[in-house]
């Protein structure tokens, strides 16, 4: 089975596949035609370069609902992005809460923290992934500086409450944190309605850029002068100093951008538009309810999360009596041409959570060029591998 | 020969922004070296006809766009 004719890619939330081939062609475009280094030199490939990462910067912006474009810092992933706001922001002494089920591009930079006298507490999420947001006010103290909460969770795909969990961190003087790996492209996201101030994102899921691409969004009421780099070095701007500007994007921004990944994710963010994030939204929850409905009628293996394709983005995990996941997710692979991950994807604190730790689980993740015959074909799939 | 000014800024961003804004208003406008005269900063700064001084100002200065500063060259 190695025809990519035969593939069935159900590994969206690890990263998209395929990518749209107009994104393909930018990045070629971007290197052929602009390929001077974005800002730095001031010639024509140069300022080419620059006008790309620029004209990039307002099309995030505006797909987050931001005015300031330059509120927008071009990270390499949204681990990148989430590392330079907790590290930047927390002190020794602080206190961050965030949740059970987070990813470890969340949990390891906390634990890192917390060995330099950061105070973390972790809120429990339900089974199914669902947070009450009565949970983050009891977790809450007068030394809060921070919470930190994943939008979905990449196991179940559990959409959590962000909208009321800004309030209450508002509430107490405290900022919300969002990683909107699984969410951004997906599901409408408004920094400012929502309550955001820091939003991590990253371009080679369902914004359909290629890996090594990302960002955080910082929003327009965080005073960025309390934040400090994680990295120092040439922007590119006020050369004649040694020391780190303090002005945005600059700040956090030092170092030659990824031109080629900015203009790929670029035109996978128009290309999202083009489509309509409510449209993509739509075909998601409909692949996913088929999905949810078609393992939940087959005997022996348990699927986890809501079961709810209205509270879920389109991921899904579940697990088989009597079979290892791995053995089933070679199986699929192997035998059906079906690719899906398993095992613990990044994130021990969510299966501990759902009860799934340590073995974890078969997450299937459809994405945008996934068809309702594939959901089929693969539900036909599990069943026999079940049986075998 | 036309009289050239010439706008400093703090981020090339800034440069980027200015130029949109600059362009659409139907200026004519060019990203230049930084001139050492001025700066000695490595990136780009935007050029425009000394004539349109004062409109480029008012320009940049409703769009709240923060400058370094302005020069005649």
């Amino acid at each position: 089975m190695d025809d990519a004719e035969e593939m069935i890619y159900l590994d969206n939330a690890a990263t998209s596949w395929p990518k749209p081939p107009e994104v393909l062609k930018a990045m070629t475009d971007v290197l052929e035609l602009a390929g001077g280094n974005p800002g730095r030199s001031g010639h024509r490939l140069s300022v080419a370069a620059a006008r790309e990462v620029y004209n990039a910067r307002e099309d995030i912006a505006s797909l987050f609902n931001v005015t300031d474009p330059l509120r927008v810092i071009f990270t390499a992933s949204a681990t990148h992005a989430i590392n330079i706001a907790l590290k930047g922001l927390l002190k020794s002494g602080d206190h961050v809460v965030t949740s059970s089920i987070e990813h470890n591009a969340v949990m390891r930079p906390l634990r890192g923290l917390e060995k330099q006298g950061v105070r973390i507490s972790i809120v429990p999420c339900a089974a199914d992934g669902s947070l009450d947001v009565r949970n983050v006010v009891s977790g809450m103290n007068s030394r809060t500086r921070l919470v930190a909460v994943t939008h979905a969770s990449n196991v179940m795909g559990t959409i959590l409450p962000v909208a009321e969990v800004a309030s209450v961190a508002h509430k107490a003087g405290a900022l919300l944190l969002v990683d909107t790996a699984q969410t951004a492209g997906t599901i409408p996201i408004d920094m400012p309605a929502m309550g955001i101030d820091f939003l991590a994102f990253t371009g080679h899921k369902e914004l359909q850029g290629p890996p090594g691409i990302g960002g955080l969004v910082i929003g327009e009421n965080v005073d960025v002068s309390q934040i400090e780099p994680v990295m120092y070095g040439g922007t590119g701007s006020n050369s004649e100093s040694q020391e780190q500007p303090d002005r945005l994007p600059d700040k956090f921004e030092s170092g030659t951008l990824n031109l080629v990944g900015i203009a790929g994710l670029h035109t996978g963010i128009q290309w999202v538009k083009d489509r309509g994030i409510d449209a993509i939204r739509a075909h998601l929850k409909e692949l996913t309810l088929a999905l949810i409905n078609g393992l939940s009628e087959l005997s022996g293996i348990k699927v986890y999360g809501p079961l709810d394709a209205n509270t879920t983005v389109g991921v899904v995990s579940f697990g088989v009596n009597h079979k290892r996941v791995s053995e089933v997710g070679l199986k699929l692979d192997e035998e059906y041409g079906i690719l899906c991950r398993v095992g613990l994807h990044c994130a021990p604190a969510a299966h501990k959570t759902m009860g799934s730790f340590p073995e974890g689980t078969v997450r299937l993740a459809p994405g945008v060029f996934t068809t309702m015959d594939d959901i089929g074909t693969t539900v036909r799939a599990i069943e026999q591998v079940i049986r075998s | 020969m036309t009289q050239y000014g010439v706008v400093l800024f703090f981020t090339n961003s800034s440069v980027m922004r200015c130029e949109k804004l600059l362009k659409k208003e139907g200026h004519q406008i060019k990203l230049i070296p930084t001139p050492r005269e001025f700066s000695s900063d490595c990136g780009m700064a935007l050029r425009f006809d000394w004539a349109d001084c004062e409109q480029v100002k008012l320009i940049l200065d409703t769009a709240h766009v923060e400058i370094d500063s302005i020069h005649q060259m």
